[in-house]
């Protein structure tokens, strides 16, 4: 079984790597991109077949290693 | 005072921190250096220091994957219980992924890797780490960082600066660190996290002996006469 991560930045947490992403668009001419965010995801492929208990179990992952709560959140999905 | 240093893999002011402690620790034991898979940590020991470098690679977030190896439980325990730690730029991204300490440094604002002295101005004289330095002081202390940018939710900020819990601003800022913060201590005061490097200018043949203070004053707390 197969679990997509994303990892985003909470809202009101400053992200100059969106920023700078947002400028580099905006001088290649991509006009009205108003804000970007960077996140990250991250694939994992796992030996539980139960869908609710890999999702039980990918969560937990995210809160222990996998984000940062202080700043990030994260969304589960089972593939 | 008997101190401990913990490594990582990709520690790289292990040494340098180890040196500093020695210099300071008022007898010729030298400082112990911990590597991260241990779990136990050695009896009686009066201050652990996380040293600066990449550990991991600063693979997933810096400090994240140090801050979930098997010694770091030890030194969660070794806090928890009144213990005196110091981390030192990663070492300061491992207090705040291990939860020591609150708030989260991320990526510089002008996501420059910056490496220069920054002029440092003590907050707080109230602190084992600070006490032999005049509160309001301007020191230099290099600073070599990527993630630097310090960062929590205003509540947290609130009580940082209610609590006096700001060891260091930052003269200039340098990284876009919210509210200048360079280092801050923990609620009990015992642990300090800061991202720039006394270790580094501790000894005039460095260029300097501004961040010698920092190991004079916990020497003062913690070697017994």
């Amino acid at each position: 079984m197969k679990a997509r991560v994303h990892v985003t930045l909470k809202a009101g947490v400053l992200d100059p790597q969106g920023a700078a992403v947002r400028h580099s668009l905006g001088a290649l001419g991509f006009e009205g991109v108003e804000r970007v965010r960077q996140g990250k995801v991250i694939e994992l492929e796992l030996a539980e077949t139960d869908a609710a208990k890999a999702e039980a179990s990918v969560k937990e992952m995210c809160e222990k290693l996998l984000s940062n709560t202080v700043i990030e959140n994260y969304t589960v999905e089972i593939l | 005072m008997r101190a401990a240093v913990i490594q990582f893999p990709g520690s790289n002011c292990d040494r340098d921190m180890a040196v500093a402690m020695d210099r300071v620790s008022g007898h010729n034991k030298p400082t112990q250096l911990i590597w991260h898979k241990e779990s136990t940590l050695p009896d009686g020991l009066d201050i652990i220091a996380i040293p600066g470098g990449f550990s991991f690679g600063d693979y997933l977030r810096c400090g994240a994957i140090a801050a979930r190896s098997p010694i770091m439980r030890s030194v969660i325990d070794f806090a928890n219980k009144g213990g005196f730690v110091l981390g030192v730029c990663n070492g300061f991204q491992v207090l705040t992924e291990s939860g020591l300490l609150p708030g989260a440094l991320m990526r510089n604002a002008n996501l420059k890797f910056i490496c220069k002295d920054a002029g440092l101005r003590v907050e707080t004289s109230d602190s084992v780490f600070t006490s032999a330095y005049k509160k309001g002081a301007v020191v230099n202390v290099p600073v070599a960082h990527h993630d630097g940018n310090y960062n929590a939710d205003p509540e947290t900020l609130k009580t940082l600066i209610g609590d006096d819990r700001i060891a260091f601003r930052y003269a200039e800022n340098p990284n876009g660190s919210m509210d200048d913060i360079a280092g801050i201590l923990s609620d009990n005061r015992r642990v300090l996290g800061m991202m720039p490097h006394p270790e580094r200018l501790n000894d005039p043949q460095l260029g300097g002996t501004d961040g010698a203070k920092l190991f004079e004053s916990i020497a003062s707390a913690l070697v017994s006469a």
